[in-house]
């Protein structure tokens, strides 16, 4: 097996995409999140965080996708807690382009 | 008759969402054939003789495409001994090809250096080699004679072969609670990592439940042991019954039957649990039309199982929600009603339970007994019969005999 690479901080002003070796698998409550790397699972609980994930690589950064999403401003720090989870566990990931 | 499906609420916790089930199973088991070279007195698969209706090698690899589509992850294949099916290390490259990683148990018969050479080199695959004693002594009495060795002959070549990962998978006994400390030892020898599981009345299990299942007093030490070391173990989240001693233990602790586990046995029936192998928790059959996910999905038995409980004696106790009233497997086969608490219930319901069965209750039986008919090689020694030599070199007329 090999090792995961370091997680990176989670910066939401920052480009973002799900993992290239993370499946979502939809739910009905939201997603199960398979890491085919570390083989960990995590999930996501609702729906509209699935979308998030799943759009982020359409977005210049993590704040962009969340307006695009329409998050209520109210919620937007359990978005961020939860994006900001999912990148110390790999499963959301950098990217290098806009 | 089709159940009526509760309502699943809107966000909450996880594990709330997760009694009303999910698309597909979080942890599958998938048993690939009754055969097995040991005999072992505790087998919840009652073990021993090939089925003749086992799946085919078509069949099982239908199984695998079928589960693709589902993205079910990983299974965790088991037996009998699953890799003395003849295509075995077929089915695993077949998995793997297909997206769905494999976590086998084994009690090591066949991974010889070359064996753990083929699978250090493979990714998405776990290996779980079975020992339920830290020493020859403990383990050999309910494993069988040489089983013993057989594991720690496969724990060292897979170190060996510079495997990363494997486990040592022990399932906790009344005599061998008080070697935990031993088998961290043990398994930090082989850079192996230590899973601990729970011993369950289910197969044969159920004939020496009563002699084998820790004491009371040993389960409030488990739980300290638990508490203490709970980081570094895994636990397959099956000591979930001990939260009820105070501070929940990390994990999932809900009964996940039907709702995010089930069983592919070696025929293809689909059980709600590995534990729970009978007829009233059968689902049906991957051979039926609309294969393994319509069993999942749309079975009726599921659908029962998938909705929150809310009656009972468990649900007015006020560990309810740490302990869920426990698992149902050793209810039902302990002969206790499933809304009520554990056998091994901590706050000591579960023995007053078992106390007041009805003296002639008959508790129920598995329809399935592929059990070996004959003696078997190694036999273990617990039930006291008569244990055959090991080797058939072994026929010295002192081999075995104790002095003293
Ligand atoms: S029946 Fe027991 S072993 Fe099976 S899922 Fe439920 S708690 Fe776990
Ligand atoms: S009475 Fe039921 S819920 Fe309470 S501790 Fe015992 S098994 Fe758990």
């Amino acid at each position: 097996m090999t090792s995961a690479p370091a997680a990176a901080v989670f910066d939401p002003a920052l480009p973002w995409r799900r993992a290239r070796s993370v499946a979502l698998r939809p739910e009905p409550f939201g997603a199960l999140v398979y890491h085919f790397g570390n083989r960990k699972l995590s999930f996501l609980k609702s729906k509209t965080l699935v979308t998030v994930v799943e759009t982020l690589a359409d977005h210049p950064s993590a704040d962009a996708t969340l307006v695009a999403c329409g998050v209520p401003e109210a919620q937007r720090p359990a978005y961020l807690r939860a994006l900001a989870d999912l990148a110390r566990s790999n499963m959301i990931e950098p990217r290098e382009s806009l | 008759m089709t159940a009526v499906v509760p309502q699943r609420p809107t966000g909450g916790r996880l594990v709330d969402q997760f009694e009303y089930g999910l698309d597909a199973p979080i942890c599958l088991t998938w048993e690939l054939t009754y055969a097995c070279n040991l005999a072992c007195v505790h087998c919840l698969s009652s073990s021993g003789r090939r089925d003749p209706r086992e799946l085919s090698t078509a069949e099982a690899e239908g199984v695998i495409d079928e589960l693709q589509r589902m993205q079910v992850f990983y299974v965790n294949v088991g037996g009998g001994e699953p890799t003395v099916r003849p295509d075995f290390w077929h089915l695993l490259d077949y998995a793997i090809g297909h997206d769905v990683g494999v976590k086998f148990s084994t009690n090591g018969v066949k991974l010889d250096r070359a064996r753990a050479r083929q699978l250090a080199a493979t990714d998405y695959v776990d290996v779980q080699i079975s020992l339920d004693g830290a020493t020859a002594e403990v383990n050999d009495r309910v494993r069988g004679t040489g089983s013993f060795a057989t594991a720690t002959q496969a724990l060292e070549n897979l170190a060996e072969a510079g495997m990363k990962d494997f486990k040592v998978s022990v399932v906790v006994t009344r005599e061998n609670v008080s070697q935990l400390d031993e088998f961290r030892a043990l398994t930090d020898r082989y850079g192996a990592q230590l899973r601990i599981t729970r011993l369950r009345p289910s197969g044969r299990g159920a004939d020496v439940w009563d002699q084998l299942h820790p004491t009371q007093a040993q389960q409030r030490e488990l739980y300290a042991w638990l508490l203490a070391n709970g980081d570094r173990v895994l636990t397959g989240d099956s000591f979930f019954h001990l939260s009820a001693y105070g501070e929940a233990l990390p994990g999932l602790n809900l009964c996940g039957a039907g709702r995010v586990v089930c069983l592919i046995d070696p025929v293809g029936d689909v059980y709600a649990c590995p534990f729970a192998i009978h007829e009233q928790f059968l689902a049906g059959n991957v051979r039926g039309e609309g294969g393994f996910q319509r069993v999942w999905q749309q079975s009726d038995l599921f659908q029962e199982l998938r909705s929150p409980q809310t009656g009972g004696a468990c649900t007015k106790c006020a560990h309810f929600d740490a302990c869920r009233g426990g698992c149902m497997a050793a209810k039902f086969f302990t002969g206790l009603p499933l809304d009520g608490p554990d056998p091994e219930c901590v706050q000591g319901y579960g023995e007053s339970a078992l106390a007041a069965r009805d003296l002639d209750l008959v508790t129920p039986r598995s329809h399935l007994d592929h059990s070996h008919t004959g003696p078997v090689r190694g036999q273990p020694t617990l039930l006291g019969m008569p244990s055959i030599p090991a080797k058939t070199c072994d026929e010295s007329p002192l081999a075995g005999l104790r002095l003293g």
